[in-house]
Order: structure tokens, then sequence, then C-alpha cells
């Protein structure tokens, strides 16, 4: 299918494409990396009748510490989160998660941003900002506003951005010491959406968890910080504990139903990462015996 | 690549110094392909040029009440929107039924349709345009009303009487039926000292090709011809039906078969949309041009599989198989497809079903049945995967409950490899085939005995791996038993033409087709070789009606054995008659000559007497210095059909290891194995990755194919997000070995290896799943083998 007829206009600034926004209101769309936007409008999902490209904006892209706070610009690719040394050094969960997203053509144009705003609920990235308790930075007609990445995700597709808005930026506290980090998902083939998956940060102080931060994707309509995640913390755990925990993050999640899983399978799956998680990040393989418990 | 050969045999006029036949030689196209100098149908253009967009029904079942094109047909560049009873005025429609295949019956099939939709996807109306997104544009604008009729879409309920049927004419739902009764079945399971049962499930699927179906028609008023460009298997049948329904004769109609980007049975069919762009360039007078986009291909593309077939197996506590039983059903869709019909995969399920094994107690019924999805029919390995899943799953069901290992309760049965000719309990007749040799060389290859060790090993790890082994039968070379004797005009013949051109290179017109297989290179490897050419100045010509000899073209694993033949034989009269030429001019006689490395040499000590260059200059530019009485014929043509076997049979076994992960439901595929037997190997290479190409689409059916339909008929994974094709980070290494049986039926004795691979695949997984579940008592017969249905299975969920 061809995407109907569209305007274009290649964004000179932040600016310059804030003004194109606030002038096309809910008719225009910002083009990042192309990799969700221009299959939706071929298969005529969308036809927006103007196309922002904001690709140009070098202001936009690039990784920098700055103290204690990591910030990536929104047009950071996918394929540059997994090369960045600084990445590496101080957010290792993005580089692990960022090689199961898609394939390398697609992580050679798909953008941190446009996967944040896109918002897909099966998405690698949303999923690490909650577990690495990230900073969204938007910009906007009235100048630009901070949000936990938390209060951002908002629906399937859906985010607190308005059409009159743009992502710039997001801002991680860079790891800690003794801090670690789990990262896994359940797909039926490399590179696709996952049916389950979890993104995980962690400080572990002797065997104890000092913090837990569950990120659960593909098990509700957005990504999900598991409130599961406090009842293993400050404590060692146990394997009745980790069932405790379990069965409270079974009750929690609100997982959807589709052609890869149903309601009840993605419970499961979510279970059984739990259990690979927490038996990794405390290096206690007697935890994950009973994985599907 | 492994090779053992199980009755050498010499081939006098290919076991030659310097023969192709054997070899891996570099494709002749490669080179054009790789540069992107290929000519795929989607690359033409022709002057006044429109492209067609079909509207298609978003309802499975519906009343077209009516059409309103006003407002479209205003749009910009919109040169016409054509509706079915528009296009009927210039074409006729079909009924897709075969006389062979007795009692089979479907309605009426329009180009596009009239007044009542049959299938989500049925196109219901053509918007021709400047551009194909123009054409989408106004597509938007066309208003068709719709009354929705109830759809079936079950097949288990489709012949109940509370059932709407779909084509009141036929009185039912039912196609076609067929039942084989062999042997002594009732005895042969009393005798049995246990019995295992199942019902056997196979997912939807289709072939998802990477170019999609494409057509330029390009009718010529003027001329009053038809040029139809399209990536067909089967040119000649393609200018046969275009002909037949446009009221043309055949010679008004060239079908030209440029590259093709992938077919696997997908494009051996008459698609109602392809005879809609025919009848618009004629209806339009100016060429027309269709290309599919994905999501239309995954609605009417055929599918195929989508069988539920109970089965049954007696077994003796030796490990003798007393009898089979099956009882499939199939749907098919609202049509039996056109001109090869949608009984054929029933029919070889039938066929097919014990025929590795000795036992000639044999029962089978199959019914095929309508439905309100997309059509049915042949694709890659037709019925095969059924009958080899169904058998080989009995026969580890009947190894299980006798506790005999998988391997040897199968050497217990397959038929002896001294006991050919021979026949299957539903008459197959097998010429020659290698179970036994195949069985050996794969328990070599795979280590068969350490691998159990490990197996055994990691289990108390709890890692769990399974082993899966499938024997095969695959039919190859058909003859005119396929289709020619239930009246279709596809020819099973096929004819090459040779000829030596000015400079002493060969020209070769073949009508086998090319789809990526080889048929090039192959052709040119046996002319090169009977010619003692190099590769490089023999040119082959195929897919052209105008230009080809006469022919069935490239399906069924038919192109290396029949069209392989065919030019063998034109390239020995050839060789021939420039052995006479050669001996006039040097005044010898042609017993002494031979020819090698592009020229005439001497027979006894191979010295070269007259380079081919020199002899073609000699005979086309100065005859005159010719002996009188000479006529040289540097062209020959010669055609090949089989006659003594309706089939060739070829054999093999797969082999499968895995690793499952029971709180996931994730297959792991670690390593597969296929020995196979396709007689003489032209080319190992082409072979291998025929096989190899085959093996993952079935491993593709296994694990992740499949059209998921709603209850209301609806596609609900049409696009390649959501339908999984298999990709290469799932698969496994796949190690190729060969047993060599060649059919003596032709001097080649090649058979075909195109659907081995695919026969077997989805069979060897299954059974590895299960081998793997054991521990947890869990048996799955049904594929794909998803997580979803593995952790059911398991009881996890
Ligand atoms: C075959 C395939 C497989 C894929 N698999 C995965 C996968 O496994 N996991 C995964 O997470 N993703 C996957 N993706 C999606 C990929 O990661 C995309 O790159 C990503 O979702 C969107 O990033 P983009 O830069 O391409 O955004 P675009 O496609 O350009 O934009 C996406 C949406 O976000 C909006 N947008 C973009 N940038 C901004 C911004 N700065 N501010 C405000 N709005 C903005 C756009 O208007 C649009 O609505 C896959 C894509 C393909 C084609």
């Amino acid at each position: 299918m061809k995407a109907s007829a569209f305007a274009y206009a290649r964004a000179t600034s932040v600016a310059d494409a804030l003004a194109l926004l606030a002038a096309h209101g809910d008719g225009a769309k910002v083009l990042s990396g192309g990799q969700s936007l221009m299959p939706a409008m071929n298969l005529r999902l969308i036809s927006p009748e103007l196309i922002v490209d904001i690709g140009g904006l070098a202001e936009l892209r690039g990784v920098a510490v700055s103290g204690d706070v990591l910030k990536i610009g929104a047009l950071t690719r996918h394929a540059e989160l997994l090369r960045s040394p600084e990445i590496a050094a101080h957010a290792p969960l993005l580089a692990e998660a960022v090689a199961h997203v898609a394939h390398p053509a697609i992580r050679n144009r798909g953008t941190l941003g446009g996967s944040l705003a896109h918002a897909d609920p099966a998405a690698e990235l949303p999923a690490c900002m909650l577990a690495l308790n990230a900073t969204v930075v938007i910009s906007g007609p009235s100048g630009e506003r901070r949000m936990a990445a938390e209060d951002f995700f908002t629906g399937i597709y859906e985010t607190a951005l308005s059409a009159q808005e743009l992502l710039v930026a997001v801002e991680l506290p860079v790891a800690r010491k003794s801090s670690g980090y789990f990262f896994d998902e359940f797909a039926r083939r490399h590179g696709d959406y996952a049916i389950v998956g979890l993104a995980a940060q962690a400080i572990v102080k002797d065997g104890i968890f000092a913090d837990l931060r569950l990120a659960f994707f593909a098990v509700g309509d957005r990504p999900t910080l598991a409130k599961a995640a406090a009842r293993l913390v400050g404590a060692v755990v146990t394997p009745a504990i980790l069932s405790e925990a379990s069965t409270a993050l079974s009750k929690e999640l609100d997982p959807q139903q589709d052609q890869q899983a149903s309601v009840s399978m993605r419970r499961h799956l979510a279970k059984v990462l739990l259990g690979r998680c927490v038996s990794a990040l405390l290096d206690r393989p007697d935890l994950n015996a009973g994985g599907s418990a | 690549m492994t090779i053992a050969t199980a009755s050498p045999q010499a081939l006098s006029e290919l076991d030659r110094p310097n023969s192709y036949i054997g070899k891996t030689v570099p494709r002749p196209n490669l080179d054009r392909l790789m540069q992107g100098r290929g000519l795929y149908v989607s690359d033409i253009e022709l002057p006044r040029m429109a492209h067609v967009v079909f509207l298609r029904s978003p309802h499975a079942h519906a009343k077209i009440v009516s059409i309103d094109a006003a407002a479209a047909k205003r749009m910009p560049g919109i040169i016409a929107v054509v509706t079915g009873k528009e296009l009927a005025a210039v074409i006729t429609p079909w009924v897709g039924v075969l006389t062979h295949l007795k009692g089979l019956k479907s309605a009426p099939q329009h180009a596009i349709a009239i007044d009542r939709v049959c299938w989500q996807g049925e196109a219901v109306a053509a918007i021709v345009a400047t551009s194909r997104d123009v054409a989408e544009d106004a597509a938007e604008a066309v208003r068709v009303e719709y009354q929705e009729l109830e759809a079936v879409t079950d097949m288990r309920t489709a012949l109940d009487s509370a059932t709407p049927v779909i084509h009141p004419a036929l009185g039912d739902n039912l196609a076609f039926e067929r039942n084989l009764d062999a042997g002594a079945v009732n005895a042969a399971f009393a005798d049995a000292d246990e019995v295992a049962e199942a019902e056997f499930i196979f997912g939807r699927h289709t072939g998802v090709t990477l170019e999609p179906r494409a057509v330029v028609a390009d009718w010529n008023a003027a001329e009053a011809r038809l040029t139809i460009y399209q990536g067909t298997q089967a040119p000649h049948m393609v200018q046969n039906i275009a002909a037949l329904h446009l009221g043309l004769r055949e010679s008004q109609v060239r079908v030209v078969c440029k590259d093709v980007g992938g077919s696997f049975g997908i494009k051996v069919h008459i698609y109602a949309d392809e005879m809609a762009v025919y009848a618009l360039s004629k209806l339009l007078r100016r060429p027309i041009k269709f290309v599919a986009d994905r999501v239309e291909s995954f609605n009417t593309d055929i599918h195929a599989r989508d069988h539920r077939c109970k089965g049954k197996i007696g077994v003796k506590r030796d490990g003798t198989i007393t009898a089979f039983e099956i009882d499939d059903l199939t749907g098919i869709g609202p049509y039996s497809m056109y001109p090869r019909t949608s009984a054929i995969e029933a029919n070889q399920v039938v066929n097919l079903v014990g025929g590795p094994y000795t036992t000639k107690n044999y029962r089978a019924r199959a019914r095929v049945v309508f439905q309100n999805k997309n059509v049915m029919c042949q694709y890659r390995a037709v019925g095969h995967p059924i009958a080899c899943s169904v058998t080989e799953g009995l026969v580890d069901l009947a190894a299980a409950k006798i506790g005999m290992d998988p391997v040897k309760i199968r050497r217990r049965n397959l038929i002896a490899d001294d006991a050919y000719p021979c026949a299957s309990p539903s008459g197959l007749r097998f010429e020659l085939l290698s179970h036994h040799a195949a069985m050996n060389r794969l328990m070599a290859m795979m280590d068969y005995e350490s691998l159990r060790a490990e197996q055994a090993a990691l289990r108390k790890k709890n890692i769990h791996r399974g082993i899966g082994i499938a024997s095969f039968i695959e039919v190859t070379n058909p003859s005119a038993a396929f289709y020619g004797v239930g009246g279709a005009r596809i020819s099973s013949q096929d004819g090459v033409a040779v000829r030596l051109d000015a400079q002493g290179a060969v020209i070769c017109q073949t009508s086998i087709t090319e789809q990526g297989q080889g048929s090039e290179s192959l052709t040119a490897q046996i002319v090169g070789s009977v010619l003692g050419v190099s590769m490089e100045r023999v040119r082959v010509i195929l897919g052209d009606t105008d230009n080809t000899p006469y022919g069935g073209g490239t399906w069924a694993s038919r192109g290396a054995g029949i069209g392989g033949e065919a030019a063998l034989q034109a390239a020995k009269i050839l060789r021939r008659n420039i052995l006479d030429v050669a001996a006039a001019i040097l005044q010898t006689s042609p017993g002494e000559l031979d020819l090698a490395g592009n020229a005439v040499v001497n027979a006894g000590d191979g010295a070269p007497r007259i380079e081919l260059n020199e002899l073609a200059r000699v005979v086309y530019f100065r005859p005159d210095t010719l002996p009188p009485g000479i006529q040289p014929e540097l062209m020959a043509t010669r055609h090949f059909v089989p006659r003594e076997y309706p089939f060739a049979f070829t054999n093999g076994v797969q082999a499968s290891w895995l690793e499952v992960d029971p709180d996931t439901g994730i297959v792991r595929l670690l390593k597969h194995w296929v020995v196979e037997d396709c007689g003489t190997l032209i080319n190992p290479q082409l072979v291998d990755e025929q096989i190899r190409g085959g093996v993952v689409q079935g491993l593709g059916a296994a694990l992740f194919e499949k059209c998921v339909y709603d209850e209301r008929g609806q596609l609900t994974n049409a696009n390649m997000a959501d339908y999984l094709v298999p990709m290469s980070g799932e698969m496994p290494d796949i190690d190729v070995g060969h047993v060599v049986s060649p059919t003596s039926e032709t001097e080649l004795g090649a058979k075909g290896a195109g659907e081995a691979g695919t026969a077997g695949a989805a069979a060897a997984v299954a059974n590895a799943v299960n081998d793997a579940l054991r521990p947890f008592g869990a048996v799955i017969t049904e594929i794909p083998l998803t997580p979803q249905v593995i952790l059911t299975a398991l009881g996890r969920i």
C-alpha cells in the first residue's frame, strides 16, 4: 500500500518544529526514525497532512554525562545506544535492552525519542525508562517541562505529550555502585516485540535488595512498575517470599490477550521472569528452581 | 555434503572429462540478480501503462447490494472503475474441477465478484489509474453496500445440516471425498498388540514469496494479441487459460516470465485478480499493471494445509506395524482453485500416509469442504507434510506404546532397499528407494547414540532436549497422471531446443521455468557437458511462450528430471549433428571424434581438431566448401515425458535436535539433518540449498506460520509483523546428506528435490518436541507448536 499524499517540512530548529506543530495542530506528525510512523502511514492507519521531520536537529542528538545525570537526546538512535561507552558505563541496562529491539536495519534509524513517544506497550525502551527512574524532557509552546517516566506513559500508544509538543531528551540518574540490572524478554523470534518482558534495576547489599525497580512490559496497556517488588526489598528472599511476591505480581498485572498469548500465559510468563530476575540479581540459583510456581 | 552411492551407474554421455554434472558451479544468473539487473514484473514499464488496485471485500460472506463509484471516477488520474458485471463482458467464469478427482465439485468463479463475495479479500471492483497511489485514494471513495451473510468458517461444522450451504446449487459444502480401504484393516488392528490414536492439527499457512504476485497485461488491439508479463511457474498453462476465457486462440496470447522472486507453488495457479488484469487490458485497450501488496498477498495468495487428521496405528510388540488408518478433513475456502483444483492436497494425503512402510493394511477417508476463507491450493510439498507428520507421529506413538526406540521401529518397518520395484497400499509404484541406506547415513551424520546419551545427561540437569526422526517419500517428475488425465491443459512433457550459433556458442530454449531453484544452471550444465562447451558459452532462454518449446514449466519437483532429460536428449542430437559435420570437414568418421573444450577433438587422444567457432563459421558462411550432399543441422529439439512410472518417487529421512523450555514453551532448534535420495545430483549445491530452503519452510510451519482467522472469517494477521515467517536467527544448521538411486526411466537419472525438505521438517520437529516433553507425559499433535500450545499441553497455563 502507498501512503496517502502529505506535505513535508524539514524543521531547522526545535523552535521551528514547535512553530510548525502549533500551526498545523492535530494534522501534523513528527518524524524521527520513521520506523513506526512510516509503516502506519503506508498501511493508511494514519494519514497526517504534514510531516515535520526533525531528523536534522543536531541539538536533539547525543549522550552526555553531567554530575549524576546522564542525558540522552531524543534523536539518539538505537544503534548509538548499543555502541555508546557512556551508556555502557552508566546505564548498562539500556545497552542490553536495546539489543532486543528489532533488527540492525531498524536500529540504525529508530530513535529513543520515537520509541518513547510511540509508546508501544510491548516496547523495551519505555520499560527501561521506568526501571531507570528516568525523567522525560518535553518542549512545547510554553517552554520546557519535565516529568517522571512513570507518569509519561498513559496507555496503548498514548503518552502525556500533546500534539504541540516534542520529546527532546531523557535524563537518567547514573548507575550507582552496587547496583545491578536484569533484562530479559520472551519473544517467538529474535527482534520481535516481546510477549512479556522485564527490565529491572536494583541495589543489592549483602545479598539483600536495598532497592528494586521491576518494569514489566507487554503485560498491560503501558509499561508497569511492579509494586510486588517491595515485598522483596530489605530482607533475605526465601522461596516463600518469592512465591508471595509472585502471587502479588500476578494480581496487580492487567495483561491483554493477543495472537501470541492469552491473559493467563502472560501472567505465567511474568512470574517466570520474576523468578529468573531475582535469582540472577541475587546470584541465587536456588530461587529459580520453581520459576513457574 | 556427503554422498553414499547405493547403486552406481555409468552416465555415458554425461560422465565425461570436464562434465559439469555432479559439480557445484555458480548459477549463471547470479551476477545479474546480485547487481540488481533482474527484471521482475514490477520493473516493467510500458507506454500508456495504467495501474490497477482492487477494492476488496471486508466481509467473509456478503451480498453486494450496490456499488457507487461516481465520486471515485471523478478523481484526478482515474481511468476507470470496473465492476464484476462490467468485466464479465470480456471474460467468462470458470469452475476448478478435474475429472480424475471423482465427485469433485465447485461453483463458477468470476474474475471480480458479481453479486456476492465469498471471502474477505475477494475483489469487488477494479480501480484503474495513472498510478497505484492515486488508485488507492480512489478506492477509498468507492461506496459498496453489502448485506452480510452468515460465514462458514469452521471446517468441523461445515457439513452439519444447520450450517448454511455456501453455493446452494451444489447441495452441500462437501467439495470432494475420497475413501480407500486396502488390505484387511480390521483384522490387522485386531491382530495388533497395541493401538495408538491421535488427532493431528495443521495450521493454515501460506507461501510468503519475497516478490508478491504481479502481472502486466498488454492487449494490442492492432495485432489482436495479448502479452502477459507474469511471474508464473507455468507460462503455457497461463496462455491456455487466458485464451480460453477471453475468447482468443492460444496463438493470440504470449506469456513472458522474466525473473521471479520466489514462488513455492503460490505462482502456479490462476488467480481471479490476475484474470481480471488480462480482461481489463482487453477492455481498456492498454497495458495494465497489478502488483499485489503484502496485505492482499496474505488475503489472496493461496493458503495451504489447514487439515485436521485423525490417525490410528496398530503395532505388534516386536515393532511390526500392522495397519494405518486416517480420517482427514480440510477446508479449502469458497472455490476449488483453477485449474489444478483444491482437492489435490487431501488426495495426496490419502496417497502418501504410511508410504515408507511395508504394511499393506491401510484405510483412509479424506473430506474437503468449502468455507468462507481465502482459497487453499497446492503449496510446496502438497500433502506431504500432512501425510508425513501423521505417519511419523503415529509411528512414534506406537514406539512409545511398546517402549521401542524410534529408530528401531522404523528400521523394522521401512521397505527393504532390495524390495523394489513395489507398490504402496494406495497403489503408488516405487521404482527404487533407499530408506535403510538413508537411515544408516543419517545415524552416522548425527551420531545418534551419543546424542541420546547427551539428552539423558542433560535431562538430569533439568534441560529438556528432544530428538525427532521422520522418514518420508516424495512425489516428483509427475507424468500426465497428475493433471492431464483429469482434463487439465497442463503439459506434463517439456521440450528443449539447442543450437550452435555462428561463433560456436550454444543457445538453449527450454520450456521449464526459473524461480530461483537453478533451472537455468542445471540446463546449462547438462547441455555444456554433452556438447563439451564451457557453461559461459551456453545461453539459456526460458519463460516465453513465443520463444521456447511447449511444456509444463517448473513445479512438483519436475524441472530437473523432465526438463533436464529433454535438454540431455536435445544436446545429444546436436552433438551427433556437429560430429557429422566435423567428420565431413576433417574427412574422418564421426566415431573418431569427440567434443571437449569448445572444440572437436580426437576421440582417442583428445587432440584438438577444429574449434566449434571455426566449424560454425564454415557451416554458416562457407557451406560451399562442404562436401556435396551434406546439410548441417546445428539445431536440435527434443521433448520428454515419463511414461513408465506416473511419478518418480524419492525418499529420505530428517532429524531434528531441539530444546524445549518447559517454563516458557519456547522451542530452540539446535540442529537439523536431512538425508535424501533424488537420484543423480546435477549440481550438489543447488540440491542442498533446495533442501535447506524447503526445510526452513517446514520449520516455519512447525513453529511459526499460521493464518489466524476469527469466527467471522476475518484474517487477523495479514502482515509481516503478526504472521511470523521463520527468520535466520531461529534457524538451526541444516546438514544435508545424499544417497543416490538414479531413476532408470531417464538417461539423466535425476528425480526431483524441490519439496523433500518441506515434506518432513515439521514431522521431525513435532516428534522431537514430544521426545523432549516425554518426562512431563505431554503429547502434542498440533502445529505450529507455539509457546501457547506447549504451555497449555504442559498444564502450566
Ligand atoms: C520490523 C520492525 C520491528 C520492530 N521491533 C521493535 C521491537 O522489538 N521493539 C521496539 O521497541 N520497537 C520495535 N520497532 C519500532 C522501532 O523501535 C521504532 O524505531 C520506534 O518505535 C520508533 O522510533 P522512530 O524514531 O522510528 O519513530 P518514528 O517512527 O519516526 O515516530 C514514531 C511516533 O512517535 C512520534 N515521535 C517521534 N519522535 C518524536 C519526538 N521527539 N517527540 C514527539 N513525538 C515524536 C511520531 O510522530 C510518531 O507518532 C520495530 C520496528 C520495525 C519496523
